[in-house]
């Protein structure tokens, strides 16, 4: 569905996207993770053909970008970061207008809309003005509109930012409803949960590069220590010195707390009960433990 | 900059864009042409009664038709800009409407096309509006003539449109836009004859007016009120159509190093 061999951008002397290799099957959920300026909003605007690469190729639904962008985006639905519904229209219009700007009939646009509403759940909104609706139903509103010529593959650039936890259930609720009706969906996200729940295979992109690639049980499994004891309290540092080394396979402390990753979090644990000032918690380690060990834990603003 | 230049490539997806706008308007309508087309009505009308009646003829006519040639100019100019300033900057910069549009399958030469023809169409509406009072008022030599001045209007809007975009193009905020108005549309207003003769001023200035484009628009306008084939038309289209043109290729320019890099 899409194709992505070592693309390029370069903005002055700063490479943005420094050979990116992508392979998104259809009917799949790709993530594309990163920290803030890895280059993945960038990455989409390359596939969409916005802007040009310096090097590299795409085949998008098997159309040649940027070369052939235009035939490319007409297969292609995109929810952007940042909302961008028309404010001066109600809900009903923005899915009518929005359906213009591919040429369909309207019609067909008229055929489409109640089924849209429907999938966004703003059946009962549909007059509103934008303005009435919370974020949650602006999202799906942008969601919607992005279904309104059918497209075979959807782009989402962080689809949950900003929102609840509710509103976010719906989110993902709607994508997996469409990934069931065969859709592929490439989506950005810096939520590790989104990314663990929705995506079949994932990559890690950091400074424009892909630092990891595969499924998110898989990169968990092949990257890092099943377990992690975090622990934190009074006596941390001088625990630390004493023990940690000995008992973990490997530890990091950052601020007050000292992550303790291990395959065997029992021994930490019988070694923690010996030291009654300190607090513990005791997990599986996740998706974000991975992105953190990959990527760093420094700001990056 | 060089890599964001390239002749406009037109196609038929600007309709959508177009209609959008239009849509828009007709939500507001009535309270958008009371707004766009009263204010010049009422200075046309005030002025060439009041200040006309302490007036001899001027450039050869009375002052309420002179200043109703130049007010055909005046308004459908200040119609475009407006457009492509104000409301083309909430579009592209505010509400981000250019960016959803980018999304589909239309490009920035599409987008600002749509817009560009959009502004034609409210100096249209502008300029009619004062031709309806140039009639109303029986101010014209011939009627027939006077239909003329329907598509001088057009290519009036089409070049203060493709000059505003380059505005918008650069502008960071609303603010940005009083420059535009105080340092070129109120010189050029006063400069190209809307209120007096351009022969009133010092000669180096009218040398200056001779190149602004409002002056095109109005050596065409004025003779057209009065029943006259303007001279030199084709001079005065082809520099009104560059101005536009320019403006447009320019703008699309700046726009793509904005929005799209």
């Amino acid at each position: 569905m899409l194709k992505v061999r070592g693309l390029t951008k370069r903005y002055g002397g700063t490479e943005v996207v420094r050979g990116v290799d992508l392979h998104v099957r259809r009917g799949e959920c790709f993530g594309l993770l990163g920290p803030n300026g890895a280059g993945k909003t960038t990455t989409l605007r390359l596939l969409l053909g916005l802007i040009e690469p310096d090097s590299g190729s795409i085949e998008l639904a098997g159309i040649a970008v940027p070369e052939h962008a235009r035939e490319a985006r007409m297969k292609v639905g995109v929810v952007p970061q940042m909302d961008n519904l028309d404010p001066d229209f109600s809900v009903r219009e923005n899915l009518l207008t929005y359906g213009r700007y591919f040429g369909m009939a309207k019609s067909a646009i008229v055929a489409r809309v109640p089924e849209l509403l429907e999938f966004a759940g703003l059946a009962s909104k549909a007059d509103a003005p934008i303005v009435q609706l919370s974020g949650g139903m602006k999202r799906r509103l942008t969601l919607a509109r992005a279904l309104v010529h059918d497209p075979d593959i959807l782009f989402l650039d962080e689809p949950t930012t900003g929102l609840d936890p509710q509103a976010r259930h719906l989110i993902w609720q709607g994508l997996r409803r469409l990934l069931n009706e065969g859709k592929t969906i490439v989506l950005t996200t810096h939520f590790m949960d989104e990314a663990e729940r929705l995506a079949d295979r994932l990559v890690i992109l950091d400074h424009g590069r892909v630092v990891a690639e595969g499924a998110p049980r898989a990169l968990i499994e092949s990257h890092i220590e099943p377990a992690v004891v975090e622990v934190f309290g009074e006596d941390l540092a001088d625990w630390t010195h004493a023990r940690a080394a000995s008992l973990c396979q490997r530890f990091e402390t950052v601020g007050e707390t000292l992550f303790c990753y291990t395959a065997s979090p029992d021994t930490v644990i019988a070694a923690l009960k010996q030291a009654p000032a300190l607090r513990y918690l005791h997990r599986p380690s996740n998706l974000e433990d991975v992105f953190l060990k990959l990527t760093g834990r420094d700001l990056r603003d | 900059m060089t890599h964001f230049f390239h002749l406009p490539r037109l196609s038929w997806r600007f309709i959508p864009v177009w209609r959008r706008n239009y849509l828009v308007w007709r939500k507001l309508a009535i309270p958008s042409i009371l707004g766009n087309l009263a204010d010049p009505m009422l200075y046309m009308l005030g002025l060439g009664y009041g200040l006309g009646s302490l007036l001899p003829d001027v450039g050869g006519m009375p002052y309420l038709t002179f200043l109703a040639a130049g007010t055909v100019a005046y308004s459908t100019m200040n119609a475009a800009t407006f457009e492509v300033l104000y409301s083309s900057f909430s579009r592209m910069h505010v509400q981000r409407t250019w960016d959803a549009i980018l999304n589909a399958p239309l490009t920035l030469d599409d987008v600002m096309l749509g817009e560009l023809l959009w502004a034609v169409a409210k100096s249209l509406l502008s300029g009619l509006a004062i031709l309806g009072v140039i009639w109303g008022l029986g101010l014209y030599g011939s009627f027939w003539m006077t239909l003329w001045l329907i598509p001088v209007v057009a290519l009036v809007g089409f070049c203060f449109g493709g000059m505003g975009l380059v505005m918008n193009a650069v502008s960071p905020s609303y603010d940005f836009f009083l420059y535009y108005f105080t340092l070129i549309i109120t010189p050029m207003v006063l400069l190209c004859g809307v209120f007096f003769p351009v022969s009133q001023l010092p000669p180096l200035l009218q040398n200056v007016s001779a190149w602004l484009p409002l002056s095109h628009a109005i050596d065409l306008a004025r003779p057209l009120v009065l029943g006259k084939t303007p001279g030199d038309i084709v001079q005065h289209g082809a520099a009104l159509c560059a101005y536009g043109f320019a403006g447009y290729v320019i703008a699309l320019a700046l726009t793509r190093r904005r929005l799209l890099k």
